[in-house]
């Protein structure tokens, strides 16, 4: 299947972005990407909008997975890193692709354990659908409704250039 | 067939680091790295083993170990209970495999288990109920696997890796469980070069068959070495006159300032704990720039809470 390039989704983040994070950006702002597709959408959109000045971390929610009884720990864990005070902020939570909502329910739940933040607000870049959990998404590269597809994946080869991988159905 | 081994390749049981594969110990290493900045959050626990009850059975005393396993289990949000088993029911003439049943019965998840003879952890593996995991927290003279483990995450830390170390382990090798662990440990890591300083009398008569160097003299021993792992001086197991005198322990292996000079510059040193101070190493060593014994202790919390999340979880 076709798959728009990263670069066209995180253009469209960008327009829905900057109206609310631009040069006006709230004083409490803070960005937090998830390990590992959401960091490099962070990294992109921190580029794109200029938001070097703006604290950010990153977080890896597999100690807070609802799957772990079943499926045990992910083998590949990364150390989740807040460098600024998450009690008032107002948190930009970055992800890759938003399927379940399992895992930033996971996200959410750890964010909690560093502080009370004012807010917290989600940005994707591909939207797939597929709920499990009454969550909603506030900003979306695109919305993908594709049944015959099992996973999307974000991957980003040695010079930094992100691509879409599709795995279809069986 | 490794025992601790699930058929899939995952840890089961942790029971010695002897056999254990690199790539099991650089998980263990690598996920310890994560449970580290846990400690960072406001709550200083998470979610992954709720709802388990971890028993610490300790048939032998050791306040440090029992604290940081407690710790660990504690900060992964299982319910922990310690049990000093050498002071209750073998007293009163209970068998083993009695003693453990009977904790399964009140429907243990996890035992961590310390015992003076070697081979207890495993014989409590073999017999426990199959959703039941089984961690070694020191047999006898033969294995201190969890000990073992957080002296590589210092390693790793601070010195970035294994595969140029030259590394002496010095002391009481002979009676040392954490020797044993260690030195498996260095050599599966791929580290070229393990040295033991020892006296004859302490040092096991098979020792060179495990991949190590033999040294007899400290300012041999530790020339050019990147680490110095320092073994306590276990009185309590010593049994017949295998030393003259602590204080002539001292003068010839204990280690001094002067001794450490033979080391590189930026050698560390490590100590399991608890310290003879003025016997197997002086305050000034133990207090210095080069100690990262503190820093042990740290990490052995990171380290337990990997090794019981990693055998917990995917039943």
């Amino acid at each position: 299947m076709n798959l728009p390039t990263p670069e066209q989704l995180i253009d469209r983040l960008v327009e829905q972005l900057a109206p609310v994070l631009g040069p006006e950006s709230p004083p409490n702002l803070a960005l937090v990407g998830m390990h590992t597709g959401g960091v490099w959408v962070m990294e992109a959109l921190v580029q794109r909008l200029g938001l070097q000045a703006v604290p950010s971390g990153v977080i890896d929610t597999s100690f807070y997975r609802d799957d772990y009884a079943q499926r045990g720990l992910h083998g590949d864990v990364k150390p989740s890193r807040i460098p600024f005070e998450v009690e008032g902020r107002d948190i930009l939570l970055i992800d890759d692709v938003l399927n379940t909502g399992r895992s930033v329910r996971a996200a959410i739940n750890l964010l909690f354990d560093y502080g009370r933040p004012a807010s917290i607000r989600l940005a994707v870049l591909v939207d797939r659908g597929g709920r499990e959990l009454p969550l909603c998404v506030d900003f979306t590269g695109i919305r993908l409704d594709q049944p015959q597809v099992s996973r999307i994946d974000l991957l980003r080869d040695e010079t930094g250039r992100l691509t879409l991988e599709a795995t279809e159905k069986p | 067939m490794n025992e601790q081994l699930t058929e899939d390749g995952r840890l089961k049981h942790l029971l010695t680091l002897d056999g254990l594969p690199a790539r099991i110990l650089t998980q263990i290493l690598d996920t310890a790295e994560s449970f580290l900045t846990v400690g960072d959050k406001e709550v200083k626990k998470v979610p992954l083993l709720r709802g388990k009850a971890i028993f610490n059975v300790f048939f032998e005393n050791s306040t440090r170990t029992r604290t940081t396993f407690e710790i660990a289990a504690k900060r992964l949000s299982a319910d922990v209970v310690n049990l000093n088993i050498g002071t209750s029911s073998q007293s009163k003439g209970e068998t083993l495999l009695d003693t453990v049943a009977n904790l399964s019965a009140m429907q243990a998840d996890m035992f961590v288990v310390r015992h003076s003879a070697a081979g207890a952890a495993h014989l409590i593996a073999r017999h426990v109920a199959p959703h039941i995991r089984v961690v070694n927290a020191g047999d006898g003279r033969a294995a201190h696997p969890t000990q073992g483990l957080l002296d590589m995450f210092t390693l790793r830390r601070f010195k970035g890796g294994f595969h140029t170390l030259r590394v002496a382990v010095v002391g009481d090798v002979l009676h040392s469980r954490v020797a044993r662990s260690q030195i498996h440990a260095l050599t599966t890591l791929g580290c070229p070069e393990v040295r033991v300083v020892a006296p004859k009398t302490l040092l096991p008569r098979d020792v060179e068959s495990m991949g190590v160097h033999v040294f007899h003299k400290m300012e041999e021993g530790l020339r050019d070495v990147d680490a110095v792992l320092m073994l306590r001086l276990q009185n309590e197991r010593m049994q017949g006159a295998r030393l003259p005198s602590a204080g002539e322990y001292y003068k010839r292996w204990g280690l001094t300032p002067e001794k450490l000079k033979f080391a590189k510059p930026d050698a560390i040193v490590l100590h399991p704990g608890p310290m003879n101070r003025g016997v197997e190493i002086d305050s000034a060593v133990a207090d210095g720039v080069q100690a990262v014994i503190l820093p042990q202790v740290t990490f052995g919390i990171a380290v337990r809470m990997a090794v019981m999340s990693m055998l917990a979880g995917g039943q």
